[in-house]
């Protein structure tokens, strides 16, 4: 699929990573995801294709959110939980710009859990990166609205009681239109899909799985580490079988109603069975799914899990406008002063 | 139709109150009658009272909606203390009002609405038509209900629309006893329901009857003729202030050419902005209702940063949710206009009441040091020049602006003449230009202080800016302490400054005396009307109405000094006072203070500055 979004001025001239490279002094830990992601965003937008200035940076507070600081584009460094509004305001205000906004598992979904449900409802055309380390790191180490249930941390002496988030059912149950999950430690799928959320027009959300390394440092290298990746990791691509495994063995079939994971070759089971992934499917009812399988049983699902096509709302603010541009007698402040009863004293 | 039979008695002003159970349709009463009366040449103002309830229980105190209209063929500035005319359509509103009404007022009831268990719901022992107990009032009751419903036997329409009616029908009394031209109200009816011509009909079927009984009442031996007020030329309508404000946004947006951009949640009283801007996409207005305060104002600051004249609408509650983004605002040096329709407070307090209460929110309501522009609106057509003035300082000075009304003006209205929008003073917002090598982000206007707007999508202007405290002149992050102490002093030095672009403040009444009035904001009406009226007594008294609060008026000191006595007046427990305290040592200040969702009367303002004035 190539750029359908006409709205963003392109550039002229090949950009590169160095056009995107800030000359401040990152200040995040040595050995911390964010690092990563970074240099996967300062890859991406040249790749992106718009012209640098059209690219706006904006953000909440915590670890993820100095990145605006990081990445030479137009930033806004705003207020803790509040950057999906902060966003919404630039997007709507001015459509030609592509708004990449940087926020954390804290930022967005405890503080700011409001914005970020109703950015998601609205369908806004902003890209969200939320660093999800399952931990607040600028505050050194209480739990987050992510951190798995039973986790010891500074707030949580003897294990959190607290039911964490799943961010992609969080997502579908605000009528998501984008989800990709992502690890920290691979650039280019990092990569891949902070490109296809530019591609959609809508909120995207992508949930990158980073490491603080501090404070809840290998969170989650049950899944995303070198020795267990191949086992509970399933990444998913859109047309392709959803299979995973040492040697691609395992894929995902459908019982009943349920996913089940089936071993090719096994109990009769073919390559021909394993489901394929849709995610432009506009029915959210497998993106579900897939965004909640978690080992022991399941994989966990990576990639673009859901990128399904609605209108946006900064598109439909437009298209009012021009209507009432097109349809309205008022055509300037003067004509409203005069309209409807007014009477002249001579 | 001239009123020939009856004796004309001329008035130069007049009160009159409709009320009744909100339902009865005593809003649209009020603004026929109000709009008949601009029509005819009055000056006037208005003020609807409804209930904080969409539909308190039926018959109930708690229930009852009024609109009170003042006319004049004088100068209007209040909707006026007590009520010549009393027009009470059930026992709850006559009981609630008759405090209002003055000593031998005309009052005007429908004697079918008296019924036993009204009369109890009310909170009446006995019936008060019956027991004397309005003696000394020009009673005039009228079965109104039961004749809208005769009125309207032949028009068709069922029992229950018929009833609803019987608000024209005592309207139609009101124009025989001002002697008003009817055809005036069909012109009102013709345009607000001419997408239902039916409607139309009825209620001129409605209006000519209760007119015609009217005429038929021997008690009304008299009629009252307030003449054509005498008023500068030119065009005029009737506005609200919540309308005045969304429309002087919307010509500082047209005249600055800076897009409008508005991100609110509902909240009384300031909805109606809200509202009014959501009409206005034609103009390119972009309205965004948001799902709570915060993302209101944040939305707005986003907005701001790409280059919009950016606002928010709210009252107090809502204003105490927007502290910590006001400080970003002031921070990143971004305009912001944020309106504070405020209301009786604390917490959700008074929500359709009007208070003065949230100066000190609006001056000091914020984390870390705070300056930002405040200016206040003294009447409903006021609001929009203060509201183009918040918009025009906030643009040119690179700071969010708070614009403080209040319910009282936000509801209330006025007589509004329209200016050109050509004619209002231009806005220059200062808009950093394309590949300027010497951009820095925090490099400032050597006289005003003032930083860049350098908007998103300007090629060579890339920059950040954020909550944390910044370099000047390059943006860049900074901890260092005398940067920090720098970047405070430059903030509030460049709000101070902003009292050279505003106009010096106003006396009205000799610059000495014995006795300086001092009042800001929406009682502008009532003190002015005191003080006029001890003035004519001969009295050494003055009048200063402040509409600039922060910066203050250069003159502010000097204004202060040529008085024996101050008073402030406020309704707050004393706000503005305070704060002349703190910047200026004076001694001889006092303050009148009230804070029960009213406004101020008349009267009680005179018998302070009589209590002044008498005291050594």
């Amino acid at each position: 699929m190539d750029f359908v979004n006409t709205t963003i001025e392109r550039s002229t001239v090949q950009l590169s990573k160095t056009d995107f490279e800030s000359d401040q002094m990152v200040k995040w830990c040595a050995g911390c995801g964010a690092h990563a992601i970074l240099a996967a965003v300062e890859r991406v937008f040249p790749k992106i294709g718009y012209r640098k200035e059209n690219f706006c940076m904006v953000s909440g507070i915590g670890c993820s959110s100095r990145f605006p600081y990081y990445v030479n584009t137009y930033g806004i460094h705003g207020i803790h939980g509040r950057a999906a509004a902060i966003s919404t305001g630039v997007k709507i205000a001015n459509p030609r710009l592509s708004v990449w906004m940087a926020t954390g598992d804290g930022d967005s979904l405890a503080i700011g859990g409001n914005h970020f449900i109703h950015v998601i409802r609205r369908n806004v055309d902003i890209n969200i990166l939320l660093f999800n380390n399952q931990i607040y790191g600028l505050t050194k180490g209480q739990y987050s609205p992510t951190t798995p249930m039973g986790k010891v941390t500074k707030t949580s002496p003897q294990g959190t009681i607290e039911h964490p988030f799943n961010v992609g059912e969080l997502v579908m149950g605000a009528q998501g239109t984008f989800y990709a999950r992502v690890p920290d430690n691979n650039i280019s799928m990092m990569t891949e899909a902070m490109f296809e959320a530019a591609k959609h027009d809508g909120t995207s959300i992508i949930e990158i799985m980073q490491n603080c390394i501090i404070f809840a440092d290998k969170a989650h290298n049950d899944v995303i580490g070198k020795e267990s990746k191949d086992e509970n990791m399933l990444n998913v691509k859109n047309g392709q079988p959803m299979t995973w495994g040492k040697n691609n063995e395992k894929g995902l079939i459908l019982k009943d109603t349920m996913l089940e994971v089936a071993e090719i070759g096994k109990n009769g089971v073919t390559a021909d069975d394993i489901l394929i992934h849709d995610a432009y499917n506009q029915d959210p009812g497998i993106h579900l799914m897939l965004a909640k399988l978690a080992p022991p049983h399941f994989p966990m699902v990576f990639g673009v899990i859901r990128s399904a096509m609605f209108p946006t709302y900064d598109d439909m603010v437009e298209e009012q406008i021009k209507y009432a541009k097109e349809t309205s007698p008022i055509k300037n402040v003067d004509d409203l002063l005069n309209s409807g009863d007014v009477w002249d004293i001579k | 139709m001239p009123n020939t039979k009856r004796q004309i008695v001329e008035k130069e002003s007049v009160v009159v109150k409709f009320v009744g159970d909100s339902g009865d349709g005593m809003q649209l009463s009020g603004s026929v009658f109000s709009d008949s009366a601009a029509m005819a040449g009055n000056d006037l103002a208005t003020f609807p009272d409804f209930p904080a309830e969409i539909r308190a229980p039926h018959n109930t105190v708690a229930g009852v909606s009024g609109f009170q209209v003042h006319m004049g063929s004088e100068k209007i500035f209040t909707t006026g203390d007590m009520v010549d005319v009393l027009v009470s359509m059930n026992p709850a509103s006559l009981k609630s009002n008759l405090k209002w009404a003055k000593k031998g007022a005309t009052i005007l009831v429908d004697t079918d609405a008296f019924d036993e268990k009204s009369i109890e719901k009310a909170g009446y022992k006995i019936n008060p038509l019956e027991d004397h107990s309005l003696d000394a009032y020009r009673m005039i009751k009228a079965p109104i209900t039961a004749m809208t419903k005769e009125s309207l036997k032949d028009s068709g329409i069922d029992t229950k629309t018929a009833e609803r009616s019987k608000n024209m029908f005592a309207l139609g009394i009101l124009y025989f006893i001002f002697n008003r031209e009817i055809t005036l109200a069909y012109k009102y009816f013709e345009e607000r329901f001419k997408k239902n011509p039916k409607i139309v009909e009825i209620n001129k079927i409605v209006i000519q009857a209760g007119y015609n009984y009217a005429e038929t009442i021997e008690a009304l031996e008299s009629v009252i003729q307030v003449g054509p007020a005498k008023m500068a030329k030119g065009r005029y309508r009737n506005i609200t202030g919540n309308i005045a404000t969304a429309w002087g946004l919307l010509a500082a947006s047209e005249r600055s050419g800076r897009p409008l951009f508005l991100g609110s949640y509902p909240i009384t009283p300031a909805t109606e902005i809200l509202m009014e801007l959501s009409k206005h996409k034609s103009l390119g207005a972009k309205v965004f209702q948001a799902e709570d305060e915060i993302a209101g104002i944040c939305s707005a600051i986003g907005a701001s940063y790409t280059g919009s004249l950016a606002c928010t609408t709210t009252s107090g509650p809502g204003l105490s949710l927007k502290s910590e983004a006001i400080g970003l605002a002031l921070i990143t040096e971004l305009p912001l206009v944020i309106v504070d329709v405020q209301r009786g407070g604390p917490s959700t307090g008074l929500p359709t009441k009007s208070e003065q209460s949230d100066l000190m929110q609006a001056l000091f309501g914020r984390n870390g040091e705070g300056p930002i522009i405040i200016i206040a609106a003294s009447t409903p057509d006021d609001c929009f020049y203060m509201a183009y003035t918040a918009a025009k300082l906030s643009m040119e000075h690179m700071t969010p602006a708070i614009l403080l009304t209040d319910g009282y003006l936000g509801f209330g209205s006025a007589l509004f003449r329209i200016p050109k929008v050509k004619d209002l003073p231009p806005i220059k917002p200062p808009i950093a230009e394309a590949n300027d090598k010497n951009y820095k982000p925090y490099k400032r206007d050597a006289e005003t202080l003032v930083r860049q707007w350098a908007l998103p999508g300007t090629e060579g202007l890339r920059h950040r800016i954020g909550g944390l405290e910044k370099e000047n002149i390059t943006g860049v992050v900074s901890m260092d302490p005398m940067n920090h102490q720098l970047m405070v002093d430059l903030r509030a030095a460049k709000v101070e400054k902003i009292a050279d672009f505003i106009p010096e403040q106003e006396i009205d009444g000799n610059k000495k005396g014995d006795l300086l009035v001092i009042s800001w904001g929406g009682t502008f009406g009532a003190v002015h009307s005191a003080v006029k009226l001890a003035q004519a007594e001969g009295k050494s008294i003055s009048h200063a109405h402040f509409k600039y609060i922060s910066p203050l008026p250069k003159n502010t000191e000097k204004v202060l000094k040529g008085f024996k006595k101050i008073v402030v007046c406020e309704l707050n427990s004393g706000q503005f006072v305070n704060y002349l305290r703190m910047k200026f040592p004076i001694p001889n200040i006092s303050q009148f203070n009230k804070v029960q969702g009213l406004p101020f009367m008349i009267n009680e303002l005179t018998e302070k500055f009589n209590q002044i004035l008498e005291e050594k």
